[in-house]
């Protein structure tokens, strides 16, 4: 997208005293490495408020996020409602946290999708012969040759809306970061001695790929699935807002953006609230991200020194 | 230098052709028959059988998908992409149509991301991890976080319908462009904001910017002139890579501003099942989305000697 390439960084933020950091990187377990890293902290808090919000929210509201009210439509905040009620309404609030179910899980499972399909597709081309490579790598090509949000909605559209064939586009057009990272690191260790002195041993290659191969993937993919949940959630909003995911009456963030656009100058907030939740929730996996890339993946360098270099 | 452009030229033919495979093959996607849904949603009710037959044979849709693909390919490398299901206007046309719209916007989209982030970038750099650091690297997260469908009707909000300052909607002249213009090139300007930073720090710790400096010659001189100038070389061939995302964006934009072009054109043929002008939008995205990186890869490659031409140094 838009943003997909491995590990780019958004923010940056702590990027800085990262070298000072990374020359005497430790490796201990990852807990206090975690732990130290301020924009893990910092991003980790905003994603777990978004998911209690998510998971408690609905519990707590007194509203239905679906049932019409006419008689209290387009009511400015106030205590009854804190964020206002919408054209039909309904509690702006009740239906934010509702909503917030929907982005995280579909973010959760798309970039699971595109995190699985990637990782085989690049396993395999790392392990195959050179024609399997080559075919595949074609593949990656083709796939990154098109900007990712307009097949999308052209595969989500095709298909139909709704949400599970939003999920289903999003995950087809954003593997290929995946299979690239896989199989560059995957190649980098295959000649290694410990990987060649196993297959000698006869290791079976399920046990091969397990126990010496993946185990390398594993930082690099974890940070580019984080910086890829808010990258998921952001192109989930824009699909469903131009009305080919959620459909109506789900609350779903971009939807409802959507909805609210024709009460603009009169509720602005039916807009504003949605727009916050899924700013904050992008920023949190940003921070969340690269705050992992800072503690997993320090050598990184990102693709304007790798290009330069 | 000559073998590398071949191969590459051999590889850009190979990722084109797999291009057009999949632009023409998702319509295989649909679940039920185009030409049955095409035809009840144009009528209002469920046309006859003969009636779907006489669509399909118009259309060729009876022929295998091979068959299919390969006639749509060799017309469309003459230029001719299909006529729409519904108003019969030729593809091309449309496109052609559209598409000057959907540049102008996003290379002011492009012009304002610089615009933002080149200073922004600079003052990073130079005044790197005090406050004016932070700030601009956290307006870059905003920026980027921020959903650009909503910033657009933010700014309608704000702009158009608080302030009267533009119009909300529409096309035409500099004032319908500022707003869409805007709101796209933020979260460009994020990214590139960084890039700027990245570079110039490291130009800045380069031997020739400790030379004028030693020199003597003054701070401004030193930042503006011998380090910007080499720090913007990569940003600028960066800034062209991120193309497809400015076309990403581009077709929400267009959707929230009610502005004609590829975005427009593509969402009003999605919903309305009008795959020629579907394939002919994604086809056309895709190629010049290829093409300017080619371009911009070949660029950076004449621009900077450091790069690896493939062959050369062996």
């Amino acid at each position: 997208m838009s943003g997909d390439e491995p590990g780019r960084s958004y923010t940056g933020l702590g990027r800085t005293n990262l070298l000072e950091t990374s020359r005497r990187r430790v490796r201990t377990a990852l807990p206090p490495r975690v732990r130290a890293n301020g924009l893990i902290r910092l991003g980790g808090g905003i994603c777990g408020v978004l998911v209690f919000a998510a998971i408690v929210g609905p519990v707590v509201s007194p509203y239905d996020p679906t049932t019409q009210a006419l008689e209290a439509r387009l009511q400015s905040p106030s205590l009854a409602h804190p964020l206002g009620t919408d054209a039909l309404g309904r509690d702006v609030a009740t239906r934010l946290v509702y909503g917030a179910r929907i982005s995280l899980a579909l973010a959760v499972v798309a970039t699971g999708l595109r995190l699985v399909i990637g990782t085989t597709i690049g396993l395999v081309a790392a392990t195959g012969g050179r024609l399997v490579d080559a075919v595949l790598m074609r593949l990656v090509d083709v796939q990154l040759a098109f900007p990712g949000l307009v097949l999308a909605l052209v595969i989500a559209g095709v298909l139909g809306p709704s949400l599970r064939n939003v999920v289903l586009a999003l995950s087809l057009v954003g593997w290929a970061s995946y299979a690239r990272i896989v199989r560059g690191s995957v190649l980098s260790v295959k000649r290694r001695p410990y990987v060649q002195s196993a297959k000698l041993y006869g290791t079976p290659w399920r046990r091969l790929v397990r126990r010496h191969l993946l185990p390398t993937v594993v930082s690099p993919v974890a940070v580019l699935a984080t910086l890829n949940l808010g990258t998921v959630v952001l192109a989930a909003a824009g699909l469903s807002f131009l009305g080919l995911g959620a459909q109506p009456p789900t609350a779903e963030w971009g939807a409802m953006i959507d909805d609210g656009r024709n009460y603009l100058r009169s509720a602005p907030w039916l807009i504003t609230a949605p727009g916050i939740a899924i700013a904050l929730t992008v920023i949190g996996f940003n921070l969340l991200g690269d705050g992992l890339r800072d503690v997993l993946d320090p050598d990184h360098l990102e693709d304007t020194q790798r290009r330069r270099t | 230098m000559i073998r590398a452009l071949v191969e590459r030229l051999g590889s850009l033919t190979a990722v084109l052709f797999g291009v057009s495979l999949v632009s023409y093959g998702f319509v295989s996607l649909t679940p039920g028959d185009p030409a049955y849904t095409i035809l009840r949603a144009q009528r209002q009710s469920p046309p006859s059988d003969a009636e779907v037959a006489a669509f399909r044979a118009e259309h060729g849709l009876d022929e295998p998908f091979v068959v299919q693909y390969v006639s749509w390919l060799s017309e469309a490398l003459r230029g001719d992409l299909g006529t729409s299901y519904y108003t019969s206007e030729p593809v091309t046309t449309l496109l052609l149509e559209s598409l000057p719209n959907t540049l102008e916007l996003a290379v002011a989209a492009m012009a304002v991301s610089l615009l933002l982030a080149v200073p922004t970038g600079v003052a990073s750099a130079v005044h790197r991890d005090t406050w004016i650091d932070r700030t601009s690297q956290l307006v870059a997260l905003l920026g980027v976080s921020m959903p650009n469908f909503w910033l657009g009707y933010l700014l309608i909000l704000v702009c158009s319908l608080w302030l009267g300052l533009t119009p909300a909607a529409g096309s035409g002249t500099l004032g319908h462009l500022i707003l869409p213009a805007i709101t796209l090139g933020t979260g460009l300007a994020a990214v590139v904001t960084r890039l700027v930073r990245t570079s110039m720090l490291e130009v800045l710790e380069a031997e020739y910017v400790r030379t004028a400096r030693s020199k003597g010659v003054r701070e401004r001189l030193v930042v503006y002139k011998h380090a910007l100038r080499n720090a913007l070389v990569p940003v600028v061939t960066i800034v062209g890579l991120q193309f497809g995302f400015v076309l990403n964006g581009a077709v929400i934009v267009e959707v929230v501003f009610q502005r004609p072009g590829l975005g427009t054109l593509l969402v009003d043929a999605v919903f309305a099942r009008d795959y020629p002008i579907v394939q002919g939008v994604v086809l056309v995205t895709a190629f010049v989305f290829v093409v300017t990186n080619q371009l911009v890869d070949l660029a950076y490659v004449a621009l900077d000697p450091r790069v690896d031409r493939g062959g050369d140094r062996a």
